[in-house]
């Protein structure tokens, strides 16, 4: 028995298809086998929202995970789409290879706290230092699911366990970490705010390097109780939206009007902008520094800040440091890889 | 006897002074005479100021493995004068720099002691400290080459090659510094000694490169377009040569791009992952280490060997265990690659002997990870990786293309109806893959968690065992892939050896010592890894056997008794695990004493103590 439960094949001939004739059903992966409220299926739902309304290829996308409930996710999404399913904390080295060997990859990461913050919060800050193409998500619930409960980095000081001591480790928040480390987008969201979610990871997905998103997942079985700060309800009290991102198309028209100050566009690497708009007045998310101070002086006073919080300058993508070639080396023809016999015959005088 | 090209000598320095350039200026030169040579660098893990060796050994036989036996030392270290001065043979030759009185408890009867003042003769000839170093040791490469017959217009032309018109005071001072030494040593000695130099016909066909430069070739002419790695002695350099060929082959001078990407990770870890995410994408990808980096690697290792990823792992061995001595060799890594990682691994390894093998080996790793889509190990060590070596020219064939395997195109994926990874469609326990991005038809979820032949997700105990137990079908099959042994008979050997790697030349030598002297001995030269059935069957056919390794814990015996079925008992450990490259000597001996009770044994034992060798018979 196969311990995979793969999704029903049945279209409605109805539904709406977007700009290559894919359906949403056609950016869908197999059965969750999350419990049932879980955030991260929030968050699946909300990526493959974010493909089909991108209209990407699947099989143009490689999704990548390390170990964890998040990193169960990319089963979830993208069937057509190749999967590497790492080790523990692992996953930005082979997010770094499979880059390396193929530019043209559109790569998503799913990770989650205990993924990204413990095991592997080496490899998730030097992925960002390289500035290696990928949206990197990080399902972020303040606990470990699988082993039954236990807190991560991420978990806050004072947040109460459903069983034992609250928590008295300082946090690791990787948002900060993200802007203090160069990158290049970082923003937060929250897996029961599809609104704001969406246009953020198809911002993401269009970036010109590491991408990062933190997400906050609340964990229904470990750590949706009273005296939690990763929970539904205090996440739905304590979040504030400073900033909102929209994705405006290449082929639209800029149309919406904004008061002059509101807003801010960016442009993306493919020709799209985004149109960063200020939801809190004194918020600049070009600013990396003024942004920073935001984000911990709302996290003094008991917020926690969301949006495309930072999108702007920092080192260059991965392949353009390294000055590579615009086709992808794995395609490279022989001759242009092997320098030949005569080559080798001139290059022996040397060794005489 | 005759000592002409057939002695060896070694000079003690301290590290950070220059006497590097000095002593491969010596070692080239020798080559240039057409003198099989060899040239050990036994040095620090250090930057400067601490103690380091150079031992060159010329014979004319083209035994150039490491002899410990010196008959001349260049004591340029008062630091190490005691220990290098009893390292000399009997009826040696000690030059010191004589500048300085030596201390009388240096003193030696049965040496000639030959004093050149260097340091003095330097000081008045240069100008500045730094200058005034540097060419003491090119001044003691003049007196070599007085005393042992150094052809000085070989050295001459070396230089000006080096230093050639554009550093003009560089190259007259080396001049300057190598007559300095060379007219000191004619007027005080009577030059030559016996032992020295004469030319022989030229080497064309040999070249002089180190096993780290050639296995960086051999990656460039395989086609690797992605290295990773995190920097350790003694692997260093193999990146860094890569790095210059890549330079030098694949850039556009025009456009100023690169046609690969290193990638100098943050960890062995990070570069294991690297390397595996470039290889399933498609790309052929490979990170040199050593000892340390594979025991970080080993999680990753399994998940390649696992998910069937290929990927190409160098393992320039260091004496362990944990840090242990960096800058010394090994052969101590042996079980570790055989089967890195938790679980129920299995791997294939390949053992360069020499520069020359770990070009053509590095180059045909990538053929056997394609093609088996698992990881590959080449497993050489520090004194292939980083010493010269007198080696045949590297030669390719231009016919060469790369064996990928079974990689499925778009075309092929059209025309199937649905396609699974870890299918196995034609019974050799190979399935075929895909690279992302090619056909979405080829998807496909990669994963270390237990999968089945359709590669979805499993915990069923039958899906489960159905994979692992294709994976164990496939690497075994691969023992007939892997280089062949190298099996040297002779008639009636009742003796056979088996060893591999960097012990070659030991071994090769001690056969020839004893068949010298009437006693046939086989020798099995072990290349890959899962064994050849060749290998088994040498075991049994031979009354005494052999195992020559450099690891304290037989590891090679070892492994031959886990995977051959032969009895432990029935092979004989020869180990040396000081650090240093095996010596004949050290072969030799190890044989005999296990060899006692036998009469042929027995009888060179004794004629040995008759011509005075060091040689014990045990009681």
């Amino acid at each position: 028995m196969t311990t995979s439960i793969a999704k029903p094949k049945v279209h409605h001939p109805d539904l709406p298809v977007n700009a290559i004739g894919l359906t949403r059903r056609d950016y869908e992966g197999s059965m969750s086998t999350l419990c049932a409220g879980c955030g991260h299926d929030s968050i699946t739902a909300a990526i493959i929202r974010a493909f089909y309304e991108l209209s990407i290829p699947p099989h143009k996308v490689a999704k990548l995970s390390g170990i964890g409930c998040s990193s169960k996710t990319p089963a979830y999404f993208l069937k057509e789409s190749h999967g590497f399913n790492a080790v523990h904390g692992r996953m930005p080295s082979i997010a770094t290879g499979a880059s390396a060997a193929r530019r043209d990859l559109i790569q998503i990461g799913v990770s989650g706290d205990g993924d990204s913050l413990s095991i592997g919060l080496g490899q998730f800050c030097h992925a960002i230092r390289r500035n290696v193409r990928i949206l990197y998500i990080l399902e972020n619930n303040g606990v470990y699911g699988l082993t039954k409960g236990q807190f991560s980095a991420s978990a806050d000081v004072g947040s109460r366990p459903k069983r034992g001591e609250p928590n008295r480790q300082a946090p690791i928040d990787p948002v900060l970490l993200a802007l203090n480390l160069g990158a290049t987008f970082v923003a937060r969201s929250f897996s029961g705010d599809k609104e704001q979610l969406v246009p953020i990871l198809k911002a993401g997905l269009l970036h010109d390097g590491f991408a990062f998103v933190d997400v906050i997942s609340p964990c229904v079985t470990f750590n949706d109780h009273d005296g939690s700060t990763k929970s539904y309800v205090y996440t739905r009290e304590h979040l504030r939206e400073v900033v909102h991102a929209d994705l405006v198309p290449e082929r639209e028209e800029i149309s919406v009007d904004y008061a002059e100050g509101e807003t801010a566009d960016v442009r993306m690497h493919d020709g799209s902008t985004v149109r960063l708009r200020k939801i809190a007045p004194d918020y600049d998310a070009t600013d990396r520094d003024a942004a920073y101070a935001c984000i911990r002086a709302r996290q003094r006073a008991g917020e926690v800040a969301t949006g495309l919080l930072f999108l702007g300058e920092g080192a260059p993508e991965m392949h353009d440091n390294e000055s590579t070639v615009d086709a992808p080396l794995a395609d490279l023809p022989w001759d242009q890889l092997c320098p030949g016999s005569d080559a080798l015959d001139r290059l022996m005088e040397t060794y005489r | 006897m005759n000592r002409v090209n057939d002695f060896a000598f070694k000079i003690a320095t301290v590290n950070g002074t220059g006497s590097a350039s000095a002593n491969g200026l010596l070692l080239q030169a020798i080559f240039r005479m057409g003198v099989p040579v060899s040239g050990k660098n036994v040095f620090p893990s250090n930057i400067q100021g601490l103690p380091t060796w150079y031992e060159i050994r010329v014979n004319r036989d083209g035994h150039t493995a490491r002899t410990p036996e010196f008959d001349l030392i260049v004591a340029m270290n008062s630091g190490t004068y005691a220990r290098d001065i009893a390292e000399l043979q009997p009826g040696g030759w000690l030059v010191y720099d004589s500048s300085w009185p030596r201390p009388k408890t240096l003193q030696r009867t049965d040496v000639h002691t030959l004093g050149i003042p260097l340091a003095r003769m330097c000081t008045d000839a240069f100008d500045g400290s730094r200058e005034r170093i540097l060419m003491k040791n090119i001044a003691y490469v003049g007196a070599l080459a007085a005393l042992i017959e150094i052809d000085v217009a070989t050295i001459d032309g070396l230089l000006e090659e080096q230093f050639g018109v554009r550093k003009k005071a560089l190259l007259e001072s080396n001049y300057k510094a190598v007559r300095l030494g060379y007219d000191f040593a004619r007027s005080n000695f009577e030059c030559p000694l016996p032992i020295r130099l004469e030319k022989m016909s030229p080497p064309d066909d040999f070249i002089l490169i180190d096993g780290n430069t050639a296995a960086a070739l051999g990656c460039v002419y395989a086609g690797a377009t992605v290295g990773a790695w995190y920097p350790i002695t003694p692997a260093t350099s193999l990146m860094d040569a890569f790095k210059g060929f890549c330079q030098k082959f694949r850039h556009d001078r025009a456009s100023g791009r690169n046609r690969f990407l290193i990638a100098q990770a943050e960890d062995e870890l990070a570069a294991a992952g690297i390397v595996i995410g470039a290889g399933w994408a498609g790309a052929r990808a490979f990170t040199p280490t050593s000892g340390p980096g594979i025991s970080l690697m080993s999680e990753f290792i399994g998940l390649a060997y696992y998910a069937e990823v290929p990927c190409v792992f160098f393992d320039i061995q260091r004496t362990g265990p944990s840090t242990g001595m960096p800058t010394r060799t090994q052969q101590g890594d042996l079980l570790l690659c055989a089967y890195a990682s938790h679980g129920d691994t299995r791997h294939i390894l390949l053992f360069p002997a020499d520069p020359h093998e770990a070009f053509h080996f590095a180059a045909q790793s990538f053929d056997l990870a394609d093609r088996f889509q698992t990881p590959v190990f080449v497993i050489s060590d520090l004194d292939i990786g980083m010493n010269d070596w007198m080696v045949p020219r590297l030669k390719w064939d231009d016919a060469y293309r790369p064996d990928r395997g079974k990689v499925l195109t778009a075309e092929q994926l059209d025309q199937i109806k649905v396609f699974h990874r870890y299918l196995d469609a034609d019974g050799d326990g190979i399935p075929a893959r895909t690279f992302p991005g090619v056909h979405p038809k080829g998807a496909y979820f990669t994963r270390g968690s237990g999968h089945n032949r359709f590669g979805a997700y499993t915990e069923d105990a039958d899906e489960y065992q159905d994979v692992v137990d294709r994976i164990a079908r496939k690497i075994a099959s691969a023992a007939n892939a892997v280089p062949a042994p190298v099996l040297r008979r002779q008639p009636g050997a009742r003796i056979g050896i088996i060893s591999l790697g960097g012990c070659n030349g030991a071994v090769l030598e001690a056969v020839d010592w004893f068949a010298a002297r009437g006693l046939p001995v086989d020798y099995l030269r072990i290349r890959g890894f899962p064994f050849h059935d060749s290998v088994t069957a040498f075991l049994g056919e031979h009354e005494h056997v052999f195992v020559v390794e450099q690891n304290r814990d037989a590891q090679l015996r070892a492994l031959l008794t886990i995977e051959t079925g032969v009895a432990r008992d029935h092979m004989k450990s020869v180990r040396r695990y000081s650090g240093l490259p095996m010596s004949r000597r050290f072969v030799v001996d190890g044989v005999l004493e296990q060899m006692q009770h036998d009469d042929a044994a027995r009888q060179i034992m004794a004629a040995e103590q008759r011509n005075g060798s060091r040689m014990e018979i045990p009681a």
